[in-house]
């Protein structure tokens, strides 16, 4: 591709982003302003105009992906990766800030420092030889060959990124507002669009009951009977535009001070969405949880943000043009060109990561020093973002908000806290990979397995309708989040893809049961539903059957491919990279429990479908009034079962994980390793499994997998299909184990012992204080006050008071004794003037005779 | 003719004046005592400016008290008039309204 086609290429797809990123926030202002006041409460136009936003935005977010491919020729789509390493190991080429800085670099100019090329592949030389780890040295190879100035002749991996508004800067550091986009950009935005625009026209059907100036709240009891309240229809969709917008915004963001402004945003939209319901108690509570549990994940991000402040002075993701020369990102400074971070240690032991820039150099302060971080601090750094990870995406321990998040109505459930809200934590672990050690990573999938299986496991006992699927996206978050923790960057996120269609399904699908069955959750009261809704069934089983990763054994399509729906490729592909990671590395767990967990995942998803569409129906009454949605609900369904069925054809050779897999960070797929023994203590000897290794493995974990989850089916089937087993039996038999799980681990009793009472008891004692002795204290003062000013009073009635009153009293008295002499007859007064003009004479003589 | 009998005149005429003003309850009569009481005094001026070191200056004065009086008789002319028209009687035992 040559620098002309990049640029336009580059502005294009800029533009066309801008514009699906932008538009739901224009919707979103109109509807604050005008909707609820000018259209009324009985419009639709909220609803349409916020349809239109987002269906705009994904068709733009389609013709920018479309765009893409075309300028790259869909180099992305020709058989890379698994086989051929040299593409990987290849510069990546930034396009930076096409729009304003002129031509963009050209990739063969980042290939001249054969110097520092040669150093990782002298370390990597230095290790023990292995069987996975060969390749990467070779690799690296290749990559020094290039810059010998051989030809080559693979695609380059095609970053854009600019700058759109700076706003601020201080010293080296830039606060802007600016842009990434690669294929993973590209995938996610057509993603969000794509769900979101599904999600909005559910909801026009879902939310009408809200056209009203009397909404009936029968779950709020007032003294009066039931709460009637005016109905919130626009709000609800203002509500959804701004949430669309920060999603966006978040997925397009350039730099990670931005992702965290977009991602205080989305947490705010969820705080308003789950919180919808206002007049709810537990609405409310849940909503202050949700906002409440993410904060202290936040705590982590901004200790990530301030390390990333302090010791790289620069948050841009990608290289930037600035003053005439090019600014490293932060994924040069760590990583360079080749993927590989470059440990220093110097005499007194601490190890340090030398920062490089685009082109493999090393960086240097004026003084001549090298610029560095000590390891730790890298490490701390990637612990901390992944924190704000944990928080958003409810990964253990800060899983138990999403469960209550359900609070919110269906569609908000479907889109914010299922398709694309909480993919934002597994979104952003991937965007922010390079960052991360070793070390970090193998806490991501730590985190990642334990919460993949205890969600799954609480999920088989939960009876509500809406927690058995919110707990079983906690657990695919968890499922993604190892994926991408062991080293398999492109599976993690291939999973995120297909479970936000297949789980945005199964959430609508459930909110149109809810609505059919006029609001009943629990599935204890429902069974037999397909009979009254059976498209609702049917596509809720498609969904059902992608999320189990259930496949046709032993029977393959011509391209030796197997049959199955999306789950299966992206669950196999994740379930594959951990079993090849536990080959190299140990760390057995991490294999085991997602393996569990899919046999568990099939168990509790057939169960649900079971519970609620077959068999005899347990509450004759919901039953009789149990209706089909309208076609405004049931059409998105249709859709998304289709792309959730399809969204992954052809697993890891297929369309979506090419696309992917173009955007891999340079560090994973050549098996990077954590450089070890360059460090005093020695902390652990991870290698990540490359893509051939994972390749290899792929078939048998596969099959393991696939055991799992129709052993999984089955079950679900014999209990609660034919009812061949008695499910109240075995809940009978393992009370103890169904009582702990019902209470969710105890999680939020252990919260509740742990952080709430204790902060009550504080609190009391605060109070308490505050009562008896600041209360006391200005009770008296008060009172004090009160005597002082009585005193004050007498003192001024009687003296002050009484001193004015007689002297005005003498001189009325005074006044009308006088007023006497004015009798009002001329001829007086001229007596009086007479007669005291002699007095006068008369005085004047007697005291003054001469 | 020496001053003191200047002086007795605009006495006498004074007095003469006073008393008038004092003992009539006509309104106009009451003016006539005023230009009475005035004139007096006006003779005190010339006789003054005459007999002693005042000269003009007291000549001068006795001219302003003419022209004050005669501003003065139109005044209280037209305060008569006024209050004829309202109590058809111009006796000032009448006019007591501004008694205390």
């Amino acid at each position: 591709m040559d620098p002309q086609t990049l640029q336009t290429t580059g502005l294009t797809l800029k533009w066309l982003l801008t514009i699906a990123w932008l538009l739901p926030l224009l919707g979103f202002v109109v509807e604050l302003i005008g909707g609820g006041w000018v259209w009324g409460r009985y419009s639709k136009n909220a609803a349409y105009l916020s349809v239109m936003c987002i269906v705009t935005g994904f068709v733009c977010s389609f013709i920018a992906l479309m765009t893409w491919g075309n300028a790259t020729e869909w180099s992305a789509l020709k058989d890379h990766g698994a086989t051929h390493g040299t593409s990987h190991a290849e510069p990546s080429r930034h396009a930076s800030g096409v729009d304003a800085h002129g031509a963009p670099k050209p990739a063969a100019e980042a290939a001249h420092g054969h110097d520092d090329h040669a150093k990782p592949v002298a370390k990597d030389a230095a290790h023990p030889a292995h069987d996975d780890h060969a390749k990467p040295a070779a690799a690296v190879h290749v990559a020094a060959d290039h810059a010998h100035g051989t030809p080559h002749h693979a695609a380059p991996k095609v970053v854009f990124t600019g700058i759109f508004y700076r706003l601020a800067q201080f010293g080296s550091l830039d606060i802007s507002l600016s842009y990434y986009i690669d294929s993973l950009t590209l995938v996610m935005f057509t993603m969000v669009t794509f769900i979101a625009s599904c999600i909005h026209i559910f909801a026009i059907g879902y939310m009408s009951e809200e056209l009203t100036d009397n909404y009936a709240d029968h779950q709020v009891h007032t003294s009066h009977g039931h709460l009637h309240r005016p109905g919130r229809f626009h709000r609800f969709f203002s509500f959804l535009s701004l949430f669309c917008f920060s999603m966006l915004g978040l997925v397009l963001a350039g730099n990670i001070f931005q992702v965290f402004i977009f991602w205080e945003l989305v947490g705010v939209c969820s705080y308003f969405l789950i919180g919808f319901y206002t007049e709810r108690k537990s609405a409310s509570n849940a909503a202050n949880k949700a906002f409440i549990m993410n904060r202290v994940g936040d705590f982590g991000f901004l200790i990530g943000l301030m390390i990333v402040w302090t010791w790289f002075g620069n948050f841009q993701f990608g290289d930037l043009p600035a003053h005439g020369q090019t600014q490293p990102g932060l994924f040069s400074m760590v990583r360079g060109n080749d993927g590989q971070m470059k440990l220093h240690v110097p005499e007194s032991g601490q190890a340090e990561v030398v920062f490089k820039n685009q082109d493999n150099h090393i960086q240097t302060k004026p003084n001549g020093e090298q610029r560095t971080i000590p390891y730790w601090l890298l490490v701390a750094a990637g612990l901390g973002v992944f924190g704000g990870c944990i928080g958003k995406s409810a990964q253990f321990p800060l899983q138990t908000w999403l469960p209550d998040a359900m609070e919110g109505p269906t569609p908000v459930s479907a889109l914010v806290h299922s398709a694309t809200m909480v993919a934002a934590g597994v979104y952003l672990v991937g965007r922010f990979y390079p960052m991360f050690t070793p070390e970090v990573l193998l806490v991501i999938a730590y985190i990642g397995a334990i919460t993949l299986f205890l969600a799954a496991t609480i999920a088989v006992v939960a009876t509500d309708i809406k927690k058995v699927l919110a707990y079983s996206t906690i657990s695919q978050l968890g499922y993604m989040m190892l994926g991408l923790g062991l080293g398999g960057w492109a599976a993690g996120l291939f999973h995120l893809i297909t479970h936000a269609f297949f789980k945005s399904l199964m959430f609508l699908a459930s909110g149109s049961v809810i609505y059919g069955c006029h609001h009943v959750q629990e599935m204890p009261q429902m069974g037999g539903l397909r009979r009254k809704m059976p498209l609702t069934a049917y596509t809720m089983l498609v969904g059902v059957i992608a999320i189990a990763g259930l496949a046709i054994p032993y029977v393959t399509l011509p391209g030796g491919e197997p049959i199955a729906f999306s789950g299966y490729h992206s669950k196999d592909a994740i379930v594959a990279t951990a079993l090849t990671y536990m080959n190299l590395n140990g760390h057995h767990l991490l294999f085991f429990l997602p393996l569990a967990g899919a046999g568990i995942t099939a168990f509790y998803m057939f169960r649900l479908w079971f519970y609620t569409f077959a068999g005899e129906p347990r509450d004759k009454e919901v039953y009789e009034r149990a209706h089909e949605s309208p076609w405004v609900m049931v059409g998105p369904l249709v859709v998304l079962s289709f792309f959730a069925a399809f969204c992954a054809f052809g697993g890891e050779k297929g369309l979506l994980f090419k696309l992917l897999l173009d955007s891999e960070p340079a560090s994973v797929p050549g098996g990077y390793v954590a450089q070890t023994e360059y460090l005093s203590q020695g902390l652990l000897n991870l290698k990540l499994p490359s893509h051939e290794a994972i390749h290899a493995k792929h078939d048998r974990a596969g099959t393991l997998a696939l055991i799992m989850a129709f052993v999984g089916a089955g079950c679900a089937y014999l209990v609660y299909g034919v009812r061949w087993v008695n499910a109240a039996e075995i809940k009978q038999q393992f009370s103890g184990i169904h009582r702990f799980l019902v209470n969710k681990w105890g999680f939020d009793e252990f919260y509740d012992m742990l952080f709430v009472k204790p902060t009550h008891v504080v609190a009391g004692w605060c109070s308490a204080i505050d009562r008896v002795i600041f209360d006391g204290f200005l009770h008296a003062s008060a009172k004090a006050a009160v005597k002082v000013s009585d005193w004050d009073r007498q003192f001024d009635e009687t003296i002050v008071d009484g001193a004015v009153n007689t002297v005005g009293n003498w001189t009325f008295a005074i006044g009308r004794s006088l007023s006497v002499v004015q009798t009002g007859r001329m001829r007086n007064y001229v007596m009086f003037i007479a007669v005291g003009l002699l007095g006068i004479f008369a005085l004047l003589i007697m005291f003054f005779p001469n | 003719m020496d001053l003191s009998s200047y002086l007795l005149v605009g006495a006498v005429l004074f007095v003469a004046g006073v008393v008038c003003m004092a003992t009539k309850r006509n309104g106009i009569g009451v003016l006539m005592g005023v230009e009475l009481v005035l004139n007096g005094a006006n003779i005190n001026f010339v006789a003054f400016a005459n007999y002693t070191r005042l000269g003009l200056d007291g000549q001068v004065i006795s001219l302003f008290v003419i022209v004050l009086a005669a501003a003065e008789a139109a005044v209280a002319l037209a305060i008569a008039l006024s209050f004829y028209n309202n109590h058809l009687t111009i006796d000032v035992d009448q006019a007591n309204q501004l008694q205390g």
